[in-house]
């Protein structure tokens, strides 16, 4: 693949599994498994897929935290930070130390478990920020409160403690360590899974607000169909370690060319419509033994033989639209384009 | 109409702390509701965390005592502080199923385990074969079978098998009620709608009437009859389903439905929340007010002087 230059981050046929030898016994878990793809620069990239598809050891890659026993098997996954290019696959631990949240950040699910308990926010920040950024007591000190600014969170947070922020204070102030760098490339790891309806909203726009103030890219990363809806400009599909979809967000909702991303949409119930939603049927696939052939046909209702034996590509179907399917062309999208949703007086 | 289930001005006040530095939380305050015995229902109580949803949802399962006001599960008070044999018999007819599946299962003993134990202490039966019988009997109304989950231990199920597992062992005593505390918020999305289409299943065919607790009000619409919304201990809005989530009347409903986020205008990017809206939602947090009945049948909470 040619490196595009509006390509923050290019990865080439990657693959990363889990390898474990203990008493003799072989076991390989391939969590992620030849995934092909890139993200631009400022866009917002969301990754679905549900526990075990193995979307969360993608973005372990992607964030160049490998531990063992995963490993990256073959494959690339190479960033373009400003004419300078990392690769994740061969970097040393100097390299990833010198791009870690200046250009490469991460937010983090559970914000209760990312900061210090018995740490004030204040010195959190400084253990993330202040060495990276390499300003001076006052410049840093600037800096910082800009940003909290920016947040909307009052400059008297720094001196709480987590406890004493409610659940929606400490989500903007982790995303507020991932961002006071301004990196250029950011993951968000299910950053709102743990909130409410209304908080999350919340967070959500502030993500997508800074996210263009900034002019990087992020990678997030939901299960949630209805929060990629409203982020993503591309939303990427991840099935049992393989990427089985991706494409502009609209299309991915009224045009998919995928079964499961047909199913996933079409399942989503919404306010004002009591039709029966279909279930899908069966168990997520082990990645430690996956189904020959492609991984979904066990629970696709399109399935022919050829899917149970011959692994289907992933194609270009429509302008910046991939599936891999065999049988896309006959994939009805199972909900009609509705009207712009009423707005509420 | 015989009611089922009536909670009758219920409040809950928890104290924390000493004599110094004491706390007052109002955990639920004054709710009042009915469940008619002849019609079943999923009945939904709709709230953010804090709201003191799963707060009544326990002293409706007789876990914790109301600080005032009654609660009363077909024409008995409900309560912890009873006799064993009356314990027992209450819990037969009012079953929870919990959140979390996975935390809900000790991972180290075998799904059917549960199954038996609770068919044992509810149904009586000693022989296996009974046993057994009773067990897949209920498995079978959840889509499962005996022979999928003997022997297994909940790491080898996936996380809606666990959870259909966990609405068969509710089942087994045949309860005319379930309480369901967020079913689904940890379940994957692929196998979502089979635990809520399998909630509305019971309620069809089997005539079990299900109380419904969850911040998701897109399965809300889909499956509910009524509903009550939650702020802060209080019932704010409270009604045929339908009607509700239609047309909110009250503001912080109308924040609630304004919040969800829908697929209609996907790729749009609208995430702006009307500010005005927050404002009113939480001007009336905190205010008594009282409920008034409207035209519709829906009741709303209202302000004096708004």
């Amino acid at each position: 693949m040619t490196q595009d230059r509006n390509d923050i981050l290019t990865v080439d046929g990657l693959k990363a599994y889990y390898q474990m030898d203990y008493f003799g016994v072989h076991r390989e878990v391939r969590a992620v498994d030849d995934i092909t793809m890139t993200v631009r620069r400022n866009e917002v990239y969301g990754i679905a897929g549900e526990s075990s598809s193995g979307k969360t050891s993608f973005i372990k890659v992607l964030a160049a935290a490998i531990r063992p026993p995963m490993r990256i098997v073959a494959g690339t996954a190479k960033y373009d930070f400003k004419g300078k290019s990392f690769d994740v696959a061969d970097a040393t631990e100097a390299q990833i130390e010198a791009v870690r949240w200046k250009h490469l950040s991460y937010i983090m699910q559970g914000s209760m478990s990312v900061l210090n308990p018995v740490r004030r926010i204040g010195k959190t920040f400084e253990d993330f920020a202040k060495r990276p950024l390499g300003l001076s007591g006052t410049a840093y000190k600037e800096r910082v409160q800009n940003h909290l600014e920016r947040l909307k969170l009052p400059a008297d947070v720094l001196s709480a403690y987590p406890h004493e922020l409610s659940g929606g204070m400490r989500q903007r102030v982790t995303i507020g360590l991932a961002t006071v760098c301004h990196p250029e490339f950011v993951i968000a790891d299910e950053p709102t899974t743990a909130l409410d309806v209304v908080v999350q909203k919340e967070v959500l726009g502030l993500i997508r607000e800074i996210q263009q103030d900034m002019g990087s890219s992020v990678v997030f990363v939901t299960h949630d169909m209805s929060v990629h809806a409203n982020m993503a400009d591309r939303v990427g599909i991840i099935y049992a370690g393989r990427l089985v979809e991706e494409g502009p967000t609209r299309d991915m909702f009224f045009a998919p060319k995928h079964p499961y991303t047909a199913h996933l949409v079409a399942s989503l119930p919404r306010i004002g419509d009591t039709t029966q939603r279909p279930a899908l049927e069966g168990r997520p696939p082990s990645l430690a033994e996956p189904p020959a052939g492609c991984r979904f046909h066990p629970r696709c209702p399109l399935a022919i033989d050829k899917c149970k034996t011959d692994v289907p590509p992933l194609e270009t179907v429509a302008p910046d639209h991939r599936t891999a399917c065999w049988r896309w062309r006959d994939v009805e999208p199972l909900v009609a384009p509705q009207r712009v949703s009423e707005v509420m007086a | 109409m015989t009611p089922l289930l009536e909670v009758r001005n219920v409040s809950k006040r928890f104290v924390m702390g000493g004599v110094f530095g004491r706390k007052v939380v109002d955990a639920v305050q004054d709710a009042s509701l009915t469940l008619s015995a002849e019609k079943p229902e999923i009945f939904t109580i709709i709230g953010e965390s804090g709201s003191g949803k799963t707060t009544l949802a326990r002293m409706i399962l007789g876990l914790e005592l109301p600080t005032s006001g009654e609660i009363s599960f077909a024409g008995k008070t409900v309560s912890h502080r009873v006799g064993r044999q009356e314990r027992l018999d209450f819990m037969a007819k009012v079953q929870p199923v919990f959140q979390n599946p996975f935390e809900a299962f000790n991972p180290l003993k075998r799904i059917d385990r549960y199954l038996e134990s609770t068919a044992r202490q509810f149904l009586k039966l000693k022989q296996q074969d009974d046993l057994d019988g009773a067990m897949d009997g209920a498995l079978q109304k959840v889509g499962l079978s005996l022979a999928e989950v003997k022997g297994r231990y909940p790491h080898e199920m996936s996380g809606g098998q666990l959870q259909r597992a966990a609405i068969a062992r509710a089942l087994i005593p045949n309860p005319p009620l379930l309480v369901a505390d967020e079913p689904v918020s940890m379940v994957d999305a692929s196998l979502r709608m089979s635990i809520v289409n399998l909630l509305r299943e019971l309620r069809d065919s089997l005539g079990v009437s299900v109380i419904y607790i969850t911040h998701d009000l897109a399965t809300a619409y889909y499956i509910s009859n009524r509903l009550i919304i939650m702020q802060r201990g209080r019932i704010v809005e409270m009604g045929d389903a339908r009607t509700v989530l239609d047309n909110p009347e009250h503001p912080y409903s109308r924040l609630l439905k304004a919040s969800v986020l829908s697929t209609e205008d996907a790729g749009a990017g609208k995430l702006a929340t009307d500010p005005g809206m927050v404002a009113l939602a939480s001007d009336a947090m905190g205010r008594p007010g009282r409920l008034v009945d409207r035209a519709d049948g829906r009741m709303v909470r209202i302000y004096e002087g708004v």
